[in-house]
Protein backbone atom coordinates (compact mmCIF):
# COMPACT_ATOMS: atom_id res chain seq x y z
CA UNK A 1 0.00 0.00 0.00
CA UNK A 2 1.22 3.07 -0.89
CA UNK A 3 -0.57 5.09 1.84
CA UNK A 4 1.83 5.83 4.94
CA UNK A 5 1.99 3.67 8.26
CA UNK A 6 1.55 5.30 10.77
CA UNK A 7 4.53 6.39 12.63
CA UNK A 8 6.92 4.31 13.71
CA UNK A 9 8.93 4.65 17.02
CA UNK A 10 12.03 3.13 15.09
CA UNK A 11 13.20 5.20 12.36
CA UNK A 12 16.60 3.74 10.85
CA UNK A 13 18.39 6.13 9.11
CA UNK A 14 22.31 7.60 8.36
CA UNK A 15 24.27 10.47 9.96
CA UNK A 16 26.57 12.10 7.97
CA UNK A 17 29.38 13.84 9.33
CA UNK A 18 30.42 16.36 6.64
CA UNK A 19 32.91 17.42 8.81
CA UNK A 20 34.75 14.21 8.42
CA UNK A 21 34.08 13.57 5.02
CA UNK A 22 36.85 13.21 3.02
CA UNK A 23 35.02 13.00 -0.23
CA UNK A 24 36.90 9.24 -1.35
CA UNK A 25 33.57 8.08 -2.67
CA UNK A 26 34.21 5.03 -0.68
CA UNK A 27 30.97 4.97 0.15
CA UNK A 28 29.56 5.05 -3.08
CA UNK A 29 31.42 2.55 -4.36
CA UNK A 30 30.70 -0.13 -1.73
CA UNK A 31 27.25 0.55 -2.24
CA UNK A 32 27.21 -0.28 -5.71
CA UNK A 33 28.80 -3.41 -5.20
CA UNK A 34 26.97 -4.72 -2.60
CA UNK A 35 23.51 -3.73 -3.72
CA UNK A 36 24.95 -5.07 -7.72
CA UNK A 37 24.99 -8.47 -5.88
CA UNK A 38 22.81 -8.38 -2.67
CA UNK A 39 19.13 -9.40 -2.46
CA UNK A 40 18.14 -6.37 -4.52
CA UNK A 41 20.87 -6.27 -7.21
CA UNK A 42 21.92 -6.53 -9.90
CA UNK A 43 22.30 -2.76 -10.68
CA UNK A 44 23.55 -2.90 -14.06
CA UNK A 45 25.45 -0.24 -16.19
CA UNK A 46 24.58 0.80 -19.73
CA UNK A 47 28.57 1.22 -21.54
CA UNK A 48 30.42 0.28 -18.53
CA UNK A 49 33.49 0.37 -20.24
CA UNK A 50 32.87 2.57 -23.11
CA UNK A 51 32.59 6.12 -24.33
CA UNK A 52 29.17 7.20 -21.82
CA UNK A 53 29.01 4.96 -18.91
CA UNK A 54 25.47 5.22 -17.51
CA UNK A 55 23.95 3.35 -14.14
CA UNK A 56 22.36 3.19 -11.02
CA UNK A 57 23.91 4.34 -8.30
CA UNK A 58 22.34 4.84 -4.75
CA UNK A 59 25.04 7.41 -3.30
CA UNK A 60 26.27 10.46 -4.92
CA UNK A 61 29.29 12.27 -3.68
CA UNK A 62 28.72 16.22 -4.37
CA UNK A 63 31.53 18.49 -3.61
CA UNK A 64 31.53 22.42 -2.46
CA UNK A 65 33.47 25.17 -2.39
CA UNK A 66 31.84 27.24 0.69
CA UNK A 67 32.68 30.79 0.65
CA UNK A 68 33.02 32.32 4.04
CA UNK A 69 34.05 35.94 4.91
CA UNK A 70 36.42 36.54 8.11
CA UNK A 71 38.23 39.54 9.69
CA UNK A 72 41.21 38.35 7.27
CA UNK A 73 39.48 38.26 3.79
CA UNK A 74 37.76 35.70 2.09
CA UNK A 75 38.24 32.09 2.66
CA UNK A 76 37.21 28.82 0.85
CA UNK A 77 35.76 25.53 3.06
CA UNK A 78 35.64 22.22 1.37
CA UNK A 79 32.80 20.57 2.08
CA UNK A 80 32.29 16.38 0.55
CA UNK A 81 28.56 16.08 0.63
CA UNK A 82 27.35 12.18 -0.04
CA UNK A 83 23.56 12.69 -0.89
CA UNK A 84 21.26 8.94 -0.92
CA UNK A 85 18.00 8.46 0.21
CA UNK A 86 16.64 9.59 3.82
CA UNK A 87 14.19 7.24 4.19
CA UNK A 88 11.74 10.58 5.27
CA UNK A 89 9.15 9.87 8.08
CA UNK A 90 6.30 11.58 5.40
CA UNK A 91 7.54 10.21 2.06
CA UNK A 92 6.10 11.82 -0.87
CA UNK A 93 7.96 8.75 -3.29
CA UNK A 94 5.58 6.59 -1.20
CA UNK A 95 2.33 8.33 -1.94
CA UNK A 96 2.52 8.99 -5.77
CA UNK A 97 3.13 5.19 -6.80
CA UNK A 98 0.35 4.37 -8.12
CA UNK A 99 0.50 0.50 -7.98
CA UNK A 100 1.89 0.06 -4.67
CA UNK A 101 5.27 -1.03 -5.21
CA UNK A 102 7.30 1.78 -3.49
CA UNK A 103 6.57 1.24 0.56
CA UNK A 104 7.43 2.44 4.07
CA UNK A 105 8.20 -0.23 6.53
CA UNK A 106 5.93 0.06 9.47
CA UNK A 107 8.50 -1.46 11.27
CA UNK A 108 11.43 0.22 10.85
CA UNK A 109 10.66 3.39 8.84
CA UNK A 110 12.97 2.45 5.25
CA UNK A 111 11.73 3.05 2.62
CA UNK A 112 11.48 0.27 -0.24
CA UNK A 113 10.50 -0.12 -3.93
CA UNK A 114 9.11 -3.67 -4.70
CA UNK A 115 10.84 -5.10 -7.90
CA UNK A 116 8.02 -7.03 -9.13
CA UNK A 117 4.95 -4.45 -8.81
CA UNK A 118 7.24 -1.03 -10.21
CA UNK A 119 5.64 -0.69 -13.67
CA UNK A 120 8.35 1.98 -14.05
CA UNK A 121 6.04 5.38 -14.27
CA UNK A 122 8.98 7.64 -12.62
CA UNK A 123 6.36 9.81 -10.68
CA UNK A 124 8.59 8.96 -7.51
CA UNK A 125 12.10 10.12 -8.82
CA UNK A 126 10.02 13.44 -9.90
CA UNK A 127 8.29 13.51 -6.61
CA UNK A 128 11.61 13.05 -4.68
CA UNK A 129 13.65 16.66 -4.20
CA UNK A 130 16.68 14.89 -2.85
CA UNK A 131 17.62 12.90 -6.35
CA UNK A 132 17.50 9.58 -4.44
CA UNK A 133 15.79 7.32 -6.94
CA UNK A 134 16.84 6.22 -10.21
CA UNK A 135 15.52 3.34 -12.64
CA UNK A 136 17.53 1.14 -14.48
CA UNK A 137 16.69 1.13 -18.38
CA UNK A 138 18.17 -2.49 -18.22
CA UNK A 139 15.43 -3.48 -15.29
CA UNK A 140 12.85 -0.92 -16.51
CA UNK A 141 12.20 -0.45 -12.59
CA UNK A 142 13.18 1.89 -9.95
CA UNK A 143 15.79 1.66 -7.87
CA UNK A 144 16.93 3.05 -4.43
CA UNK A 145 18.97 2.62 -1.25
CA UNK A 146 17.60 0.19 0.83
CA UNK A 147 19.84 0.94 3.83
CA UNK A 148 21.51 -2.21 3.05
CA UNK A 149 18.00 -4.37 4.55
CA UNK A 150 19.29 -7.34 3.67
CA UNK A 151 22.87 -6.56 5.58
CA UNK A 152 21.47 -4.98 8.67
CA UNK A 153 19.33 -7.45 9.59
CA UNK A 154 21.22 -10.60 8.41
CA UNK A 155 22.14 -12.83 11.18
CA UNK A 156 24.79 -15.05 9.85
CA UNK A 157 27.06 -12.05 9.60
CA UNK A 158 28.96 -10.78 12.86
CA UNK A 159 26.94 -8.45 14.86
CA UNK A 160 29.28 -5.62 14.32
CA UNK A 161 28.83 -6.07 10.29
CA UNK A 162 25.22 -5.36 9.90
CA UNK A 163 25.26 -2.06 9.00
CA UNK A 164 24.94 -0.68 5.89
CA UNK A 165 27.61 -1.08 3.06
CA UNK A 166 28.16 2.72 2.87
CA UNK A 167 28.69 2.78 6.88
CA UNK A 168 30.85 -0.23 7.02
CA UNK A 169 33.08 0.89 3.98
CA UNK A 170 34.09 4.79 5.21
CA UNK A 171 37.36 5.20 6.00
CA UNK A 172 37.27 8.48 8.08
CA UNK A 173 34.28 6.85 10.33
CA UNK A 174 32.05 9.80 8.83
CA UNK A 175 28.63 7.62 7.89
CA UNK A 176 26.65 6.45 10.93
CA UNK A 177 24.01 3.89 11.04
CA UNK A 178 21.09 3.57 14.16
CA UNK A 179 17.70 4.21 15.93
CA UNK A 180 17.07 8.21 15.22
CA UNK A 181 13.48 7.44 16.68
CA UNK A 182 15.48 6.42 20.41
CA UNK A 183 16.93 9.40 21.60
CA UNK A 184 19.14 7.56 23.82
CA UNK A 185 20.72 5.83 20.76
CA UNK A 186 24.26 7.10 19.94
CA UNK A 187 23.22 8.37 16.42
CA UNK A 188 20.74 10.76 18.71
CA UNK A 189 23.15 12.08 20.44
CA UNK A 190 25.51 12.83 18.02
CA UNK A 191 22.90 14.80 16.26
CA UNK A 192 22.48 16.49 18.99
CA UNK A 193 26.06 17.58 20.68
CA UNK A 194 26.81 18.24 16.78
CA UNK A 195 23.44 20.07 15.94
CA UNK A 196 22.61 17.59 12.95
CA UNK A 197 20.54 19.02 10.73
CA UNK A 198 17.72 17.60 7.87
CA UNK A 199 17.57 18.42 4.46
CA UNK A 200 15.24 21.18 2.50
CA UNK A 201 12.72 20.78 5.69
CA UNK A 202 10.48 23.26 3.40
CA UNK A 203 9.22 20.44 1.75
CA UNK A 204 7.51 18.70 4.75
CA UNK A 205 9.00 15.21 4.14
CA UNK A 206 10.42 15.06 7.44
CA UNK A 207 14.03 13.16 6.32
CA UNK A 208 15.30 10.97 9.28
CA UNK A 209 18.87 11.43 8.17
CA UNK A 210 20.99 13.99 9.36
CA UNK A 211 23.90 15.93 8.16
CA UNK A 212 26.46 17.28 10.97
CA UNK A 213 27.98 20.64 9.91
CA UNK A 214 31.63 20.69 9.60
CA UNK A 215 33.58 21.73 12.52
CA UNK A 216 34.49 25.54 12.72
CA UNK A 217 38.15 25.92 11.05
CA UNK A 218 41.44 26.44 13.48
CA UNK A 219 43.26 28.31 11.15
CA UNK A 220 43.16 30.95 13.71
CA UNK A 221 40.56 33.00 11.60
CA UNK A 222 37.91 31.91 14.01
CA UNK A 223 39.87 32.30 17.46
CA UNK A 224 39.22 35.26 19.45
CA UNK A 225 42.49 37.14 20.05
CA UNK A 226 43.85 35.76 23.67
CA UNK A 227 42.62 38.43 26.73
CA UNK A 228 45.49 40.93 26.95
CA UNK A 229 47.77 40.78 30.21
CA UNK A 230 47.45 41.97 32.84
CA UNK A 231 50.05 44.31 34.18
CA UNK A 232 51.52 44.83 37.04
CA UNK A 233 53.15 47.34 39.01
CA UNK A 234 55.99 45.19 40.84
CA UNK A 235 57.34 48.24 42.54
CA UNK A 236 54.11 49.16 44.35
CA UNK A 237 53.89 45.29 45.79
CA UNK A 238 54.91 45.00 49.55
CA UNK A 239 58.25 43.81 50.05
CA UNK A 240 57.42 40.11 50.83
CA UNK A 241 55.02 39.92 48.08
CA UNK A 242 57.76 41.11 45.48
CA UNK A 243 60.09 38.72 46.41
CA UNK A 244 57.23 35.64 45.84
CA UNK A 245 56.39 37.39 42.59
CA UNK A 246 60.48 37.16 41.84
CA UNK A 247 60.27 33.67 42.50
CA UNK A 248 56.83 32.65 40.89
CA UNK A 249 58.47 34.03 37.77
CA UNK A 250 61.40 32.52 37.50
CA UNK B 1 12.47 18.88 -17.06
CA UNK B 2 12.49 15.98 -19.96
CA UNK B 3 10.09 16.54 -22.13
CA UNK B 4 8.90 12.91 -22.89
CA UNK B 5 7.47 12.37 -25.97
CA UNK B 6 4.79 10.11 -25.16
CA UNK B 7 3.26 11.97 -21.99
CA UNK B 8 3.03 14.88 -23.90
CA UNK B 9 0.70 13.35 -26.43
CA UNK B 10 -0.62 11.37 -24.24
CA UNK B 11 -1.58 15.10 -22.28
CA UNK B 12 -2.87 16.58 -25.63
CA UNK B 13 -4.72 13.75 -27.45
CA UNK B 14 -6.65 12.53 -24.52
CA UNK B 15 -7.59 16.31 -22.83
CA UNK B 16 -8.69 16.91 -27.05
CA UNK B 17 -10.66 13.68 -26.29
CA UNK B 18 -12.05 14.44 -22.90
CA UNK B 19 -13.03 17.84 -23.88
CA UNK B 20 -14.95 16.51 -26.91
CA UNK B 21 -16.37 14.10 -24.86
CA UNK B 22 -17.42 16.38 -22.04
CA UNK B 23 -19.44 18.71 -25.04
CA UNK B 24 -20.95 15.66 -26.67
CA UNK B 25 -21.68 14.48 -23.11
CA UNK B 26 -23.66 17.79 -22.49
CA UNK B 27 -24.86 18.13 -25.39
CA UNK B 28 -26.91 14.83 -24.80
CA UNK B 29 -27.89 15.59 -20.97
CA UNK B 30 -29.56 18.68 -22.54
CA UNK B 31 -31.20 16.87 -25.36
CA UNK B 32 -29.96 19.25 -28.08
CA UNK B 33 -29.74 15.81 -30.37
CA UNK B 34 -28.34 16.28 -33.94
CA UNK B 35 -30.51 17.67 -35.94
CA UNK B 36 -29.15 17.90 -39.44
CA UNK B 37 -31.79 18.98 -41.31
CA UNK B 38 -32.91 22.00 -39.40
CA UNK B 39 -32.18 25.15 -40.75
CA UNK B 40 -29.37 27.18 -39.38
CA UNK B 41 -29.48 30.14 -37.12
CA UNK B 42 -26.95 31.51 -39.31
CA UNK B 43 -26.22 31.92 -42.97
CA UNK B 44 -22.56 32.04 -41.69
CA UNK B 45 -22.17 28.53 -41.02
CA UNK B 46 -23.83 26.94 -44.58
CA UNK B 47 -20.48 25.37 -45.58
CA UNK B 48 -21.22 22.81 -43.01
CA UNK B 49 -24.68 22.18 -44.70
CA UNK B 50 -22.46 20.81 -47.47
CA UNK B 51 -22.95 16.93 -48.04
CA UNK B 52 -22.71 15.67 -44.67
CA UNK B 53 -20.84 12.28 -44.93
CA UNK B 54 -23.11 10.81 -42.01
CA UNK B 55 -26.73 11.58 -42.77
CA UNK B 56 -28.23 10.00 -39.55
CA UNK B 57 -28.21 12.11 -36.77
CA UNK B 58 -28.03 9.36 -34.15
CA UNK B 59 -24.70 7.63 -35.83
CA UNK B 60 -23.56 11.17 -36.49
CA UNK B 61 -23.51 11.60 -32.69
CA UNK B 62 -22.20 8.18 -32.26
CA UNK B 63 -19.22 8.39 -34.71
CA UNK B 64 -18.29 11.95 -32.85
CA UNK B 65 -18.55 9.39 -29.48
CA UNK B 66 -15.82 7.53 -31.08
CA UNK B 67 -13.84 10.03 -32.16
CA UNK B 68 -13.28 10.43 -28.64
CA UNK B 69 -13.01 7.46 -27.53
CA UNK B 70 -9.98 6.49 -30.20
CA UNK B 71 -8.40 9.90 -28.77
CA UNK B 72 -8.21 9.12 -25.13
CA UNK B 73 -7.26 5.09 -25.77
CA UNK B 74 -4.65 6.76 -28.14
CA UNK B 75 -3.51 8.78 -25.32
CA UNK B 76 -3.50 6.23 -23.08
CA UNK B 77 -1.81 4.14 -25.15
CA UNK B 78 1.16 6.78 -25.66
CA UNK B 79 1.68 6.86 -21.60
CA UNK B 80 2.10 3.56 -21.26
CA UNK B 81 5.18 3.93 -23.71
CA UNK B 82 6.69 6.03 -20.95
CA UNK B 83 6.48 2.90 -19.00
CA UNK B 84 9.86 0.69 -18.01
CA UNK B 85 7.11 -2.65 -17.33
CA UNK B 86 3.97 -1.60 -19.51
CA UNK B 87 2.86 -4.98 -19.47
CA UNK B 88 2.31 -4.06 -15.43
CA UNK B 89 0.04 -1.40 -15.96
CA UNK B 90 -2.90 -2.58 -14.74
CA UNK B 91 -1.44 -2.27 -11.21
CA UNK B 92 -1.66 1.28 -11.74
CA UNK B 93 -5.20 1.16 -10.71
CA UNK B 94 -4.87 -0.32 -7.08
CA UNK B 95 -3.58 2.82 -5.14
CA UNK B 96 -6.69 5.27 -5.86
CA UNK B 97 -6.69 6.33 -2.07
CA UNK B 98 -3.34 8.06 -2.34
CA UNK B 99 -1.84 8.68 -5.64
CA UNK B 100 -3.57 10.64 -8.43
CA UNK B 101 -1.76 8.73 -11.30
CA UNK B 102 -4.07 5.82 -10.04
CA UNK B 103 -7.01 8.13 -9.43
CA UNK B 104 -6.19 9.01 -12.83
CA UNK B 105 -6.54 5.88 -14.34
CA UNK B 106 -9.54 4.51 -12.25
CA UNK B 107 -11.48 7.57 -14.05
CA UNK B 108 -10.11 7.28 -17.61
CA UNK B 109 -11.55 3.66 -17.57
CA UNK B 110 -15.04 4.43 -15.47
CA UNK B 111 -15.31 7.01 -18.65
CA UNK B 112 -15.30 4.59 -20.86
CA UNK B 113 -18.46 2.45 -18.94
CA UNK B 114 -21.18 5.48 -19.93
CA UNK B 115 -19.06 6.22 -23.18
CA UNK B 116 -19.32 2.67 -24.46
CA UNK B 117 -23.30 2.54 -23.33
CA UNK B 118 -24.22 5.79 -25.27
CA UNK B 119 -22.38 4.89 -28.77
CA UNK B 120 -24.12 1.07 -28.37
CA UNK B 121 -27.21 2.60 -27.28
CA UNK B 122 -27.03 5.37 -30.54
CA UNK B 123 -26.04 2.49 -32.83
CA UNK B 124 -28.65 0.17 -31.80
CA UNK B 125 -31.52 2.61 -31.84
CA UNK B 126 -30.41 5.10 -34.53
CA UNK B 127 -33.73 6.73 -35.08
CA UNK B 128 -33.65 8.46 -31.80
CA UNK B 129 -35.68 11.71 -32.11
CA UNK B 130 -35.11 12.75 -28.63
CA UNK B 131 -32.43 11.46 -26.10
CA UNK B 132 -34.24 8.32 -23.26
CA UNK B 133 -33.48 9.27 -20.01
CA UNK B 134 -31.02 6.91 -19.88
CA UNK B 135 -29.08 8.49 -22.81
CA UNK B 136 -29.15 11.81 -20.84
CA UNK B 137 -28.14 10.14 -17.66
CA UNK B 138 -25.08 8.55 -19.65
CA UNK B 139 -24.04 12.05 -20.77
CA UNK B 140 -24.18 13.43 -17.28
CA UNK B 141 -21.76 10.52 -16.02
CA UNK B 142 -19.78 11.01 -18.84
CA UNK B 143 -19.42 14.62 -18.20
CA UNK B 144 -18.28 14.40 -14.61
CA UNK B 145 -15.98 11.21 -15.90
CA UNK B 146 -14.37 13.78 -18.45
CA UNK B 147 -13.70 16.78 -15.93
CA UNK B 148 -12.77 13.97 -13.14
CA UNK B 149 -10.18 12.21 -15.43
CA UNK B 150 -8.76 15.90 -16.08
CA UNK B 151 -8.49 16.93 -13.27
CA UNK B 152 -6.41 14.03 -12.25
CA UNK B 153 -3.94 14.42 -15.08
CA UNK B 154 -3.53 17.88 -13.31
CA UNK B 155 -3.19 16.73 -9.78
CA UNK B 156 -0.42 14.48 -11.15
CA UNK B 157 2.00 17.47 -11.82
CA UNK B 158 0.54 19.73 -9.38
CA UNK B 159 0.69 17.79 -6.46
CA UNK B 160 4.87 17.38 -6.99
CA UNK B 161 6.42 20.08 -4.56
CA UNK B 162 9.79 19.63 -5.91
CA UNK B 163 9.20 20.86 -9.52
CA UNK B 164 8.40 24.86 -8.69
CA UNK B 165 6.65 25.50 -12.05
CA UNK B 166 4.02 22.17 -11.90
CA UNK B 167 3.29 22.86 -8.05
CA UNK B 168 1.47 25.84 -9.04
CA UNK B 169 -2.13 27.18 -8.87
CA UNK B 170 -2.85 27.43 -12.04
CA UNK B 171 -1.79 23.95 -13.15
CA UNK B 172 -5.18 22.49 -12.80
CA UNK B 173 -7.12 25.76 -14.08
CA UNK B 174 -4.90 25.86 -17.75
CA UNK B 175 -5.31 21.86 -18.14
CA UNK B 176 -9.23 22.14 -17.96
CA UNK B 177 -9.35 25.23 -20.11
CA UNK B 178 -7.19 23.31 -22.85
CA UNK B 179 -8.86 20.64 -22.89
CA UNK B 180 -12.28 22.05 -23.24
CA UNK B 181 -10.48 24.27 -25.60
CA UNK B 182 -8.80 21.60 -27.93
CA UNK B 183 -12.49 19.47 -27.59
CA UNK B 184 -14.33 22.50 -28.43
CA UNK B 185 -11.94 22.63 -31.58
CA UNK B 186 -12.30 18.99 -32.24
CA UNK B 187 -15.79 19.28 -32.80
CA UNK B 188 -16.35 22.14 -34.72
CA UNK B 189 -14.01 20.50 -37.27
CA UNK B 190 -16.21 17.33 -37.06
CA UNK B 191 -19.12 19.71 -37.61
CA UNK B 192 -18.03 20.48 -41.28
CA UNK B 193 -18.47 16.75 -41.58
CA UNK B 194 -21.92 17.24 -40.58
CA UNK B 195 -20.74 15.13 -37.12
CA UNK B 196 -23.20 15.61 -35.09
CA UNK B 197 -24.84 18.65 -35.86
CA UNK B 198 -24.94 22.08 -37.24
CA UNK B 199 -27.36 23.64 -35.31
CA UNK B 200 -25.04 24.00 -32.19
CA UNK B 201 -21.87 25.04 -34.06
CA UNK B 202 -22.07 28.54 -34.50
CA UNK B 203 -22.40 28.79 -30.71
CA UNK B 204 -19.75 26.27 -29.97
CA UNK B 205 -17.40 28.00 -32.38
CA UNK B 206 -18.19 31.49 -30.97
CA UNK B 207 -18.05 30.22 -27.03
CA UNK B 208 -14.47 28.61 -28.31
CA UNK B 209 -13.30 31.79 -29.57
CA UNK B 210 -14.71 34.49 -27.03
CA UNK B 211 -14.94 32.80 -23.89
CA UNK B 212 -12.43 29.53 -23.72
CA UNK B 213 -9.60 30.32 -26.05
CA UNK B 214 -9.20 33.69 -23.85
CA UNK B 215 -9.62 32.18 -20.67
CA UNK B 216 -7.20 29.73 -21.89
CA UNK B 217 -4.59 31.99 -23.23
CA UNK B 218 -5.06 34.22 -19.79
CA UNK B 219 -4.65 31.51 -17.53
CA UNK B 220 -1.41 30.47 -19.25
CA UNK B 221 -0.04 34.22 -19.27
CA UNK B 222 -0.63 34.38 -15.71
CA UNK B 223 0.73 30.62 -14.70
CA UNK B 224 4.17 31.93 -16.67
CA UNK B 225 4.23 35.07 -14.57
CA UNK B 226 3.74 32.57 -11.58
CA UNK B 227 6.45 30.39 -12.28
CA UNK B 228 8.88 33.37 -13.45
CA UNK B 229 8.32 35.11 -9.86
CA UNK B 230 10.69 32.11 -8.73
CA UNK B 231 14.55 31.36 -9.03
CA UNK B 232 16.21 28.37 -9.48
CA UNK B 233 16.78 26.58 -6.30
CA UNK B 234 20.32 26.74 -4.80
CA UNK B 235 22.92 24.19 -3.35
CA UNK B 236 23.25 26.47 -0.08
CA UNK B 237 19.33 25.34 0.31
CA UNK B 238 19.62 21.92 -0.70
CA UNK B 239 22.75 21.36 1.05
CA UNK B 240 22.20 23.50 4.47
CA UNK B 241 25.55 24.72 4.05
CA UNK B 242 24.34 28.18 3.40
CA UNK B 243 24.24 28.90 6.89
CA UNK B 244 28.40 28.79 7.04
CA UNK B 245 28.79 30.97 3.57
CA UNK B 246 27.88 30.83 0.02
CA UNK B 247 28.19 27.36 -1.56
CA UNK B 248 29.49 26.68 -4.99
CA UNK B 249 29.84 23.01 -6.47
CA UNK B 250 32.96 22.71 -7.72
CA UNK B 251 32.77 18.81 -8.84
CA UNK B 252 29.95 16.81 -9.97
CA UNK B 253 30.01 13.22 -8.39
CA UNK B 254 30.09 11.70 -11.60
CA UNK B 255 31.58 12.38 -15.23
CA UNK B 256 29.18 11.60 -17.46
CA UNK B 257 25.57 12.00 -17.30
CA UNK B 258 23.45 9.86 -14.98
CA UNK B 259 19.29 9.25 -14.91
CA UNK B 260 19.15 12.57 -12.67
CA UNK B 261 21.11 15.30 -14.52
CA UNK B 262 19.24 13.55 -18.03
CA UNK B 263 15.55 13.60 -17.03
CA UNK B 264 15.55 16.84 -15.29
CA UNK B 265 18.61 18.71 -16.45
CA UNK B 266 17.10 19.80 -19.62
CA UNK B 267 18.08 23.85 -20.60
CA UNK B 268 16.97 24.50 -24.27
CA UNK B 269 13.68 25.14 -23.30
CA UNK B 270 13.82 28.20 -20.97
CA UNK B 271 17.17 29.26 -23.54
CA UNK B 272 14.13 29.86 -26.19
CA UNK B 273 11.10 29.97 -23.30
CA UNK B 274 10.11 33.34 -24.63
CA UNK B 275 9.60 32.66 -28.54
CA UNK B 276 7.59 29.14 -27.65
CA UNK B 277 5.42 30.64 -25.43
CA UNK B 278 4.38 33.34 -27.83
CA UNK B 279 3.52 31.35 -30.68
CA UNK B 280 1.77 29.00 -28.53
CA UNK B 281 -0.30 32.01 -27.02
CA UNK B 282 -1.18 33.10 -30.53
CA UNK B 283 -2.17 29.97 -31.76
CA UNK B 284 -4.22 29.07 -29.33
CA UNK B 285 -5.79 32.46 -29.60
CA UNK B 286 -6.11 32.59 -32.93
CA UNK B 287 -6.92 29.22 -34.15
CA UNK B 288 -10.73 29.63 -33.64
CA UNK B 289 -11.02 32.81 -35.23
CA UNK B 290 -8.95 31.73 -38.57
CA UNK B 291 -11.84 28.72 -38.51
CA UNK B 292 -14.63 31.24 -39.91
CA UNK B 293 -12.45 33.05 -43.08
CA UNK B 294 -10.74 29.43 -43.88
CA UNK B 295 -14.28 27.72 -44.27
CA UNK B 296 -15.93 30.83 -45.91
CA UNK B 297 -12.99 30.73 -48.13
CA UNK B 298 -11.76 27.38 -48.65
CA UNK B 299 -14.70 25.33 -47.91
CA UNK B 300 -15.01 22.74 -44.20
CA UNK B 301 -11.74 20.76 -45.01
CA UNK B 302 -9.35 23.90 -45.13
CA UNK B 303 -11.66 24.44 -41.76
CA UNK B 304 -9.09 21.90 -40.45
CA UNK B 305 -6.23 23.93 -40.60
CA UNK B 306 -7.26 25.76 -37.77
CA UNK B 307 -7.79 22.73 -35.66
CA UNK B 308 -4.00 21.56 -36.82
CA UNK B 309 -2.98 25.16 -35.72
CA UNK B 310 -5.05 24.83 -32.29
CA UNK B 311 -3.54 21.32 -31.53
CA UNK B 312 0.10 22.50 -32.58
CA UNK B 313 0.19 25.70 -29.97
CA UNK B 314 -1.59 22.97 -27.18
CA UNK B 315 1.31 20.52 -27.89
CA UNK B 316 3.98 23.89 -28.03
CA UNK B 317 2.23 24.54 -24.50
CA UNK B 318 2.47 21.18 -23.20
CA UNK B 319 6.27 20.60 -24.71
CA UNK B 320 6.88 24.09 -22.39
CA UNK B 321 4.86 22.75 -19.62
CA UNK B 322 7.90 20.05 -19.33
CA UNK B 323 10.59 21.50 -20.96
CA UNK B 324 10.74 24.46 -18.46
CA UNK B 325 9.88 22.79 -15.31
CA UNK B 326 12.99 23.03 -13.02
CA UNK B 327 13.37 20.15 -10.39
CA UNK B 328 14.64 20.52 -6.87
CA UNK B 329 17.81 17.96 -7.21
CA UNK B 330 19.29 20.08 -9.89
CA UNK B 331 20.71 22.19 -7.42
CA UNK B 332 22.86 19.52 -5.83
CA UNK B 333 24.36 19.59 -9.61
CA UNK B 334 24.65 23.83 -9.08
CA UNK B 335 22.67 23.75 -12.50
Amino acid sequence: MTTLPPPSAKKLGLVIDLDTCVGCHACAVACKEWNDGGDFGPLPDSDPYGKAPNGVWFNRVHSYAVEQATPQGSRELTVHFPRSCLHCETPACVTVCPTGASYKRAEDGIVLVDDDKCIGCQLCAWACPYGAREISPQRGTMQKCTLCVDRIYNETLDEADRQPACVMACPTRARHFGDLGDVESAVSKLVAERDGYALMPEFGYQPVNRYLPPRPRRDGADVKPPPREETLDRERLPGVLRWLDRVLSR
Amino acid sequence: MRPTFSIICFTVLSGAGYGLLFLLGLATAFGVMPTLRSQLPLELARFALANPLIPNPSLALATALAVGAILVAAGLLCSLGHLGKPARAWRALSQWRSSWLSREGVFSLLSFVPLLGMIVDLIARPTLSSPSMALRACGVLLCLGCVATVVCTAHIYSSLKPIRAWHDRHVVPGYLYLSLYSGALLLTALATLGIPTQTTVVALWLGNALIVAPCAAVSKWRYWRSIDAHGPPRAGAATGLDRLGSVRSFEQPHTEENYLTHEMGFVLARKHSRTLRAFALWSILLAPISWLPLAWLGGGSIAWLSLALGLLGVFVERWLFFAEARHAVMAYYGR
